[in-house]
């Protein structure tokens, strides 16, 4: 763990690694709720825990240097379910990179069991982690400048899914109706940091409403 | 419609509802957002008598003109421009009465960039995350103002100050950055570091209420390896690939990949909300608090 000033209100803690900025900031997380800790802002991200609005950064940094994290535990936390359509344009691609038929990621992504890492670049976009190492997918080469709302997508070692349209370079495999974002619902994300979730496939062909889960594909 | 409610006439280059911002959801990536200037939005909302987290108009350069369909008192400060009611001018930086269906106009500014127009009782667009700030990145709150559109007011609770005058700080002809060493600092290499800090910098017409962009002399890497994204501050001077530094302002994305080399002191940010671009920018190390 390294312990990075950041101005004269925050710290960045470095880990080294996705797994350890996930249990850094599910103990952060324990330690505000207990009081134990003063913080307006802890934003974990790739593999650091950004804490901003410190009273005191000398202090925490100190303590944080002493700091004993325990594991991230799996089995106390509900799995969230969201329903796909694999149907996205870069199936093909994905498949490519994979090894694999078109057919197959489907099957390997619904296999997969995630957790948000952390949120960022919209306000309910989650970046997932979970997906196998050697699933890793490189983002377009060019971007697309509208990727429709609800779309499931990858890049990296993250899926993600957009709340809203927005210009985007990650690989488009699939669509949800999940609402990630409402302002208006308590919370307003879907998906917060340390969430953990399972990918439902659904039929692709909206041949009827209501299709039962067992039917997908 | 209630008649506690103004009709934009003129929105101008880009008018925003702003308050004191939504911080405390950057995990959700939800930016800060709020006024650029806020201690200008704050005597704003206390010469009309509203609390200091009322919502008020941020103009940009040009200002505006408002139609109000009630009598309502505002006030006008920040970036120092003509203010005029119906053709005739007003007091800017005091309360003015302003009648039911009268042309408020708030003229561009003569000096700064972006004026704080508050009425009495608030400008009350609904609250999202407990915020009426208009947030660009994200698009939550308001959308920036639109010529026809009518915006709600709150109802005054309060009588307004009664002042002829009112200490304000002239916007910067040198915009002075206090900084301090950023977390990704061993990122560049020490000339960039001394570059940064004896070099003179100037502000970016590309500037808007995410950052403050600069034109100068380009921040060389030590490392050129992509950085992970990472949690980002209010201030925080990121270094994207031309070099070229970028102070985040309120509306910056809650995490970036672009190493942060410095942060700036966060009571030097409403001076960047007024630098007009070509305005000279140095950044100074800070003494330690």
């Amino acid at each position: 763990m390294r312990v990075l000033p950041v101005g004269d209100l925050a710290l960045l803690v470095e880990l080294a690694d996705g797994d350890e900025a996930q249990a850094l900031h599910a103990e952060l997380l324990r330690r505000r709720a207990a009081g134990l800790i003063r913080v307006r802002e802890i934003v974990p991200a790739a593999r650091t825990v950004l804490l901003d609005g410190l009273d005191d950064p000398g202090r925490v940094g100190a303590e944080l240097a002493a700091l004993e994290i325990p594991p991230l535990s799996a089995r106390d936390e509900d799995v969230r379910e969201i329903p796909v359509r694999y149907d996205g344009p870069d199936l093909a691609d994905v498949a490519a990179h994979w090894g694999v038929p078109v057919t197959e990621v489907a099957r390997i992504h619904s296999a997969a069991e995630f957790r948000v890492a952390f949120c960022g670049f919209a306000p309910g976009f989650g970046y997932l982690t979970g997906l196998p190492e050697h699933h890793e997918v490189p983002r377009r080469a060019t971007p697309r400048t509208s990727v429709p709302a609800g779309s499931v997508a990858l890049a990296g070692p993250y899926t993600g899914m957009y709340p809203r349209s927005s210009p985007g370079g990650w690989q488009l495999i699939g669509t949800t109706d999940a609402v990630l974002w409402d302002h208006a619902r308590v919370p307003a994300a879907l998906l917060t940091p340390g969430v953990r979730v399972r990918f439902v496939p659904m039929p692709s062909a909206p041949t009827h409403s209501g299709a039962p889960l067992s039917e997908a594909r | 419609m209630t008649d506690r409610a103004f009709a934009v006439v003129r929105a101008g280059a880009l008018t925003t509802v702003q308050d004191q911002g939504r911080p405390g959801h950057a995990h959700l990536g939800v930016p800060r957002s709020g006024a650029l200037d806020p201690a200008a939005a704050r005597l704003a909302n206390r010469l009309v008598g509203n609390p200091s987290d009322a919502a008020v108009l941020e103009t940009t350069l040009n200002g505006c003109s408002v139609r109000p369909r009630c009598a309502v008192t505002v006030a006008v400060v920040g970036a120092p421009c003509p203010v005029t009611v119906d053709g005739r001018p007003v007091a800017w930086g005091a309360p003015v009465r302003v009648p039911a269906g009268a042309l408020l106009d708030v003229g561009a500014a003569v000096s700064g960039v972006r004026c704080y127009v508050a009425f009495g009782g608030g400008v009350s667009v609904d609250p999202v995350l407990a915020s009426r700030s208009t947030d660009l990145l994200s698009g939550l709150g308001p959308p920036p103002l639109a010529d026809g559109a009518v915006i709600p007011l709150g109802h005054a609770a309060a009588p307004h100050a009664r002042v002829d005058t009112v200490p304000h700080p002239a916007p910067p002809r040198e915009l002075i950055l206090r900084v301090t060493s950023g977390p990704r600092a061993d990122w560049f290499t020490a000339s960039a570091l001394r570059t940064l800090t004896t070099r003179a910098y100037r502000v970016s017409s590309a500037s808007n209420r995410i950052g403050l962009r600069t034109e100068g002399p380009s921040l060389e890497r030590a490392f050129t390896d992509e950085l992970p994204s990472e949690g980002m501050v209010l201030g925080a001077v990121q270094v994207p690939p031309d070099g070229r530094p970028v102070v985040f302002l309120a509306d910056h994305p809650t995490t970036g990949g672009y190493p942060v080399i410095a942060v700036v002191r966060e009571a030097d940010l409403a001076g960047a909300a007024q630098a007009v671009p070509g305005t000279p920018v140095r950044f100074v190390p800070a003494g330690r608090r």
